[in-house]
């Protein structure tokens, strides 16, 4: 099990490795990546903010909690902070195991627990202005 | 919302969580404007309003995060 919260880009073939053994026979992989647009605005970038210590707790939660419910073999989570330009990679999963049907259900389950409950939060910079995002949509507008 | 990122503070012994937001709420108004929408942690783990404070308590108010429904 690998759990990062960096500034640093992120790099999905080490934790590749880091999961994958000779009895899996599947490792899925899921990256979110910057966007260029959200709800009808074009976006600059983003900036993630997190609650480090507590992300970090709660992301190595969620990776126990998925290998107690899947048979799976093991799991990596990243999560980036700090300026993201469109395009960049701020969150990976990966996960191992002998078969490629637990691989997607556990890495789907994982990215969606991770934006329920890792203090984590992004800021999105478009033309005119930034939001923090709450949410599906967000929801406070602060022009510049 | 206080303009700042960490603050020390000096609380009463047994003061909830909830009630200690509440006070912060009258010296930092902006605050209040989450009522509601805010979770509480202490020592790095979620708890309720009624979770009382102790010595050396790190306690955090986190806004509602970027991916989704609220889970406690």
């Amino acid at each position: 099990m690998l759990i990062r919260i960096t500034a640093d880009p992120l790099d999905s073939q080490p934790l590749i490795e880091h999961v994958r053994r000779d009895e899996s026979g599947a490792v899925a992989l899921f990256l979110g990546v910057v966007r260029n647009n959200n709800l009808g605005r074009r976006v600059l970038r983003l900036e993630y903010d997190a609650y480090p210590q507590m992300a970090e707790k709660k992301l190595r939660q969620i990776a126990e909690e998925i290998m107690s419910h899947w048979p799976i073999t093991d799991i990596a989570i990243a999560h980036r902070t700090g300026r993201l330009e469109i395009g960049e990679t701020s969150l990976l999963v990966v996960v191992s195991a002998p078969h490629r049907r637990e691989t997607f259900e556990a890495c789907q389950h994982a990215v969606n627990r991770i934006k329920e409950i890792a203090p984590i939060w992004k800021k999105e910079v478009w033309e005119g202005g930034e939001t923090w995002l709450e949410g599906k949509d967000q929801t406070t507008l602060q022009p510049q | 919302m206080t303009g700042r990122r960490e603050l020390n503070l000096e609380v009463s012994e047994g003061l909830t969580v909830g009630e200690f937001h509440r006070d912060l709420c009258t010296r930092f108004p902006r605050l209040a404007d989450y009522r509601g929408s805010l979770m509480y942690s202490v020592n790095a783990e979620y708890v309720p309003a009624d979770h009382p404070l102790g010595d050396g308590d790190e306690v955090a108010f986190i806004p509602p995060v970027s991916g989704g429904a609220h889970a406690h």
